[in-house]
């Protein structure tokens, strides 16, 4: 929301957010130049946080809410990469729906863009390391990193608007951000799997040169197929 | 996964989406209900006493114009998703009759 952070407050939120979006450039580039034939599946993590952030979806708290899609990116490229999505999409936000807003846009990034990810890379390496199943890593990742998004946005209102305390106006922000969000975390996990899933049938090399599924899980999957 | 699995987790999804409107029906935003989150976070926020420093330097003019980009940001991105998915099932086709080639020849 334009202007409804204390400057103090914005400058603040874009100093600790663009060194990790320039470093997620430096990444996209470093992967890229190594293996060129993940760029289109680049595309189509930055276009499925275009269309999952432009829905905005009922919840059954009665309010209104969009996912935020990144945790697809954030499992193949790695949130740094993922936050240089974010900031892409909510650039576009910002500036054509005023929705958002150019102030808070650092306050964004660092929510949608570097927590949300960093969360759902954190959650599939987690359950990749167990050998969970794969799926399942993905959706929780989508599913914690749209939650963690919402918390994030509710913890840095507390921080700039303590009133009365901190605690009390996070109890109010989660109310509104995080609860609202728990059904469409779970319909964007839903969503993160089918089009994983999809992705790692047709492309399976490329999965496993971005260390994303390891051989194991590609031989399965080339058995089904 | 196979295809019925997909459909049985996008029905879920309509579900999870279709819910609320269910349970609101006859309710409208006059109510109080299908507004934004981030609005009321801004009305609690409001409620402190902090007024707004910045306005948005361009504001889509009316609900409309407002739907129009929405829409114009989806669409991009399933443009996108649908150009590569196209392809790459293609490629996966191709491979598959390539393989049945080969195999017939022997």
């Amino acid at each position: 929301m334009e202007g409804f952070l204390p400057w103090q407050w914005c400058l603040f939120w874009y100093i600790v957010a663009m060194p990790v979006v320039a470093y997620g450039v430096i990444q996209i580039k470093k992967i890229t130049d190594k293996q060129p034939e993940s760029k289109p599946l680049l595309a189509v993590s930055g276009a499925f946080v275009f269309i999952l952030s432009s829905l905005k979806l009922p919840s059954v708290t009665g309010s209104c809410s969009h996912p935020t899609g990144t945790g697809l990116g954030a499992v193949l490229f790695g949130p740094a990469a993922a936050s240089v999505l974010g900031a892409i999409v909510l650039v576009f936000q910002a500036i054509l729906l005023a929705h958002g807003g150019i102030t808070t846009l650092g306050a964004n990034i660092f929510s949608m863009g570097i927590i949300g990810p960093l969360v759902a890379w954190l959650v599939y390496k987690g359950i990749q390391k167990a050998n969970g199943p794969t799926l399942l890593g993905v959706f929780l990742a989508a599913a914690l990193a749209d939650l963690m998004t919402y918390v994030t946005t509710a913890i840095q209102l507390s921080l700039a608007f303590p009133v009365p305390s901190f605690g009390m106006a996070f109890n109010n922000f989660m109310w509104i951000f995080a609860i609202t969000q728990i059904p469409l975390a779970i319909a964007e996990g839903l969503l993160t799997v089918v089009i994983f899933d999809y992705i790692m049938k047709l492309k399976p090399d490329i999965l496993e040169n971005l260390k994303v599924i390891g051989p194991k899980v590609k031989e399965k999957v080339q058995a089904v197929v | 996964m196979n295809n019925k699995q997909y459909i049985v987790l996008l029905v879920l999804v309509v579900i999870i989406a279709v819910l609320p409107l269910a349970m609101y029906s006859g309710m409208g935003e006059d109510e109080g209900y299908f507004g934004g989150a981030d609005t009321s976070a801004g009305e609690v926020v409001e409620e402190t006493g902090y007024e707004p420093w910045f306005n948005s330097i361009w504001e889509p003019p009316s609900g409309e114009i407002e739907s129009l980009l929405f829409a114009v940001q989806a669409a991009i991105g399933a443009i996108i998703i649908g150009y590569v998915f196209g392809y790459y099932n293609g490629q996966a086709k191709e491979r598959r009759k390539q393989k049945k080639e080969v195999k017939t020849e022997e």
